[in-house]
């Protein structure tokens, strides 16, 4: 392609567009449908997480973790409460840590069905993403069995969590996961196995792993170019060493490892881990414990620094805290995987199509509040 | 129901009234009335189907009378009578940096594109509003005004999504009109007749009498023409100029209102042309699948908006089952294998006519 060569012309491709997923401004530079290069430009989003999380106590930064991914809060307050007890050297009981699980990888199925979803929408297919979005529901409608919030949960607390699960809360989870484990395989055969699917997604996008590195990503996208790294599996936290899942990586089934269609499939097959561990953790969950039992009155944690990083479903969720021994952080820093996901588009959509474009920056996945924070 | 049909009878009904010229524009002002009345009432018909077989294949109820208001209606049916109040009602805003006449030039010129189109589609034996002796013709002529229409909005709107749609559009139809008139040559090649009556007339006869049952190139002619028909309408999984994940809205992306209603519209009107073209090409038209059986002249009407009917059905549901192509496979459909299809379908059909049929 790129035989004929035109004159370039600069083309804003947000903040306020409907591929973009977010406001994200993309700069392009085209000629005539080849992109040639794309420049992000981010802070539509910015909200000073950071910055604010210096001047409130170290309980009140957890609604803000909610909101930096709104679309797996959960998993954000998971990593943020991690390293706070590990800052403060709490050991929290099992039934904690089992819930937390649960919640965590519920939050990586709903996260995963919407980016599989999206990614379907960006190249055109609007019913997938309705039928995951129906099914996205379900789990929210758990969330707010449990926590009474739909999106901004609050529900991992220093030390334990906000409520117990509620009544009746393991029934209506092992109801809705016997319903939606073979709907996986629906859109499976609806999406990824759909031939113009596989034409727009199949050695488009390419991630080589050296690539993938360079830049930091992490996540389901590194695991789609074939690196076998997951927090989970590699630097275990909270319980996930006791439970039994699989890692899957990218095996370029429809075309080269590294492309769209294999960091689509990967996110399928997560959540199919994710049923997995949902399941082991409900069976594992000990009866009884008290939720709030390692709670500290006061949250005010020895000076000190510490980095902890769980694997959120973007990839590795960084925390940074630094402690004056006050009661705010003196510093908080995240590393944000959705950051790193974007910093490579560039390097893996320059050349292509402006369809192709969109459709890989689909197939990364990125939450804007993620990334300007 | 032709223009003459009109003409004689307003003459013996007003003979000496009124100056024969007169009667003839009246004669010819009618058939428009109606024309344009069937299809305000088809596009709201075919909004609310779409809405609600959308909503079927989502697993989602769609628009619905909820309560005591009923906010749209029993069913949610005064949904689409809704939404074309809104548009009526909408602020008609022009871009400052827009090409003003062409701006506001392109709306009309799909709407008519589509609309006249309908002058040579018959609805039963005797209901055409001119039975042209080029109707098939004529119809694939006209239609092709869609395209300047997208060009000029997408060029006159000084929007660089608009202009990539128009490219796009340009681009789309312009090809897929070549493997969809090949593929009614080959109809012609049978028929023996451009004339649309008389291509339908030719497939008299019941269900095995119809073109696409005539020989076995012929089901291979209905899908490519189908498939270049969805194509040359915009619609996924062909929707290219204006996919919206992409291009926004491209070239309707600086439109609002009544404006961007006459697209809507003409998109519409234009499924409408391309589907009666394909039931009376290849469906029998008027015709009863079945001899003899609900075979009068009112059913013809039946038969034939019911054909046409299904064929939109099908449209609406690959709308919303199918991802969108890229814009270089869309092209390599269409040249690498439409157009090889429907030429090898053109001797194929001429041979089996020498052996078969002579």
């Amino acid at each position: 392609m790129g035989v004929v060569h035109g004159q370039e012309m600069v083309l804003n491709i947000g903040p306020q567009h409907p591929a973009t997923h977010g406001v994200l401004r993309l700069q392009v530079k085209t000629d005539g449908e080849v992109i040639s290069e794309i420049t992000p430009y981010l802070g539509y989003l910015h909200r000073c997480f950071e910055k604010h999380c210096e001047n409130v106590s170290y309980e009140q930064v957890i609604p803000f973790t909610d909101r930096c991914d709104y679309l797996a809060s959960m998993t954000m307050n998971f990593g943020y409460v991690v390293a706070m007890e590990q800052l403060m050297d709490i050991k929290v009981n099992d039934r904690v840590q089992y819930i937390r699980v649960i919640m965590a990888e519920l939050q990586r199925i709903a996260s995963h069905l919407l980016a599989t979803g999206v990614f379907g929408l960006d190249l055109g297919a609007f019913t997938p993403f309705l039928h995951m979005l129906r099914d996205r529901e379900r789990i929210i409608d758990l969330f707010e069995m449990t926590c009474g919030a739909r999106l901004l949960y609050n529900y991992m607390w220093v030390g334990g969590l906000s409520h117990d699960l509620p009544k009746g809360f393991v029934e209506e989870t092992l109801r809705f996961l016997d319903y939606f484990e073979p709907k996986v395989d629906e859109f499976e055969n609806l999406l990824g196995h759909n031939k113009i699917f596989v034409e727009r997604t199949a050695d488009i996008g390419i991630m080589p792993a050296e690539v993938a590195i360079n830049y930091g990503v992490t996540g389901p996208n590194l695991r789609a170019s074939g690196i076998k790294w997951d927090l989970r599996k590699d630097d275990p936290y909270s319980v996930y060493d006791r439970l039994d899942f699989e890692v899957p990586i990218g095996l370029g089934v429809k075309g080269t490892v590294g492309d769209s269609w294999d960091r689509f499939y990967v996110r399928l097959q997560e959540i199919r881990q994710s049923i997995n561990i949902v399941r082991q953790a409900i069976d594992k969950l000990p009866k009884d414990g008290d939720v709030h039992q390692s709670m500290p009155k006061k949250i005010r944690p020895p000076k000190g620094s510490i980095y902890s990083r769980t694997e959120s479903p973007r990839g590795d969720l960084g925390y940074y805290i630094e402690s004056d021994g006050s009661d705010t952080p003196y510093r908080l820093k995240m590393r944000s995987p959705a950051f790193t996901a974007l910093g490579v588009l560039n390097e893996i959509a320059g050349g292509w199509l402006m369809s192709d474009v969109l459709a890989i920056l689909g197939s990364l996945d990125i939450v804007l509040g993620e990334i300007d924070r | 129901m032709t223009v003459d049909y009109i003409f004689d009878f307003l003459t013996s009904l007003l003979d000496g009234l009124i100056g024969s010229d007169y009667l003839l524009l009246l004669a010819m002002l009618i058939p428009c009335l109606a024309i344009f009345g069937f299809i305000t009432v088809y596009a709201l018909v075919v909004i609310y189907a779409e809405l609600k077989v959308s909503s079927f294949i989502q697993d989602k109820v769609g628009p619905m009378g909820q309560g005591v208001g009923l906010h749209a209606g029993k069913w949610g049916l005064l949904q689409p009578v809704a939404d074309a109040l809104k548009l009526l009602l909408k602020e008609d805003i022009i871009p400052s940096s827009a090409d003003k006449p062409l701006f506001i030039l392109a709306p009309f010129m799909i709407f008519i594109g589509a609309f006249i189109s309908f002058v040579a589609i018959p609805f039963g034996d005797s209901i055409i509003v001119a039975d042209l002796n080029i109707g098939l013709f004529y119809i694939l002529g006209v239609g092709s005004i869609a395209v300047l229409s997208l060009i000029l909005a997408g060029w006159a709107s000084n929007n660089k999504w608009s202009l990539y749609g128009g490219m796009r559009s340009a681009a789309q139809i312009v090809s897929y009109e070549i493997p969809a008139g090949l593929s009614l040559i080959v109809v012609i090649m049978l028929a023996g007749t451009l004339n649309m009556q008389d291509i339908i007339t030719y497939q008299a006869g019941g269900l095995f009498s119809w073109i696409i049952f005539d020989n076995p190139f012929m089901p291979v002619a209905f899908v490519v023409y189908f498939i270049s028909a969805i194509a040359e309408t915009n619609r996924t999984p062909f929707d290219l100029p204006e996919s919206e994940s992409e291009l926004v809205a491209g070239f309707a992306t600086e439109y609002s209102g009544m404006r961007y209603a006459f697209f809507f519209l003409s998109e519409y009107a234009n499924m409408f042309v391309v589907s009666a073209v394909a039931a009376a090409g290849f469906l029998g038209g008027w015709h009863s699948p079945i001899v003899g059986i609900m075979d009068s002249s009112a059913w013809g009407v039946f038969w034939m908006i019911s054909k046409t009917g299904f064929l939109i059905f099908v449209m609406i549901w690959l709308r919303w089952t199918l991802p969108r192509l890229r814009v270089d496979q869309l092209m390599n459909v269409c040249w690498k294998v439409f157009l090889p299809l429907a030429l090898i379908n053109i001797f194929g059909v001429a041979i089996w006519t020498v052996v078969f049929n002579s």
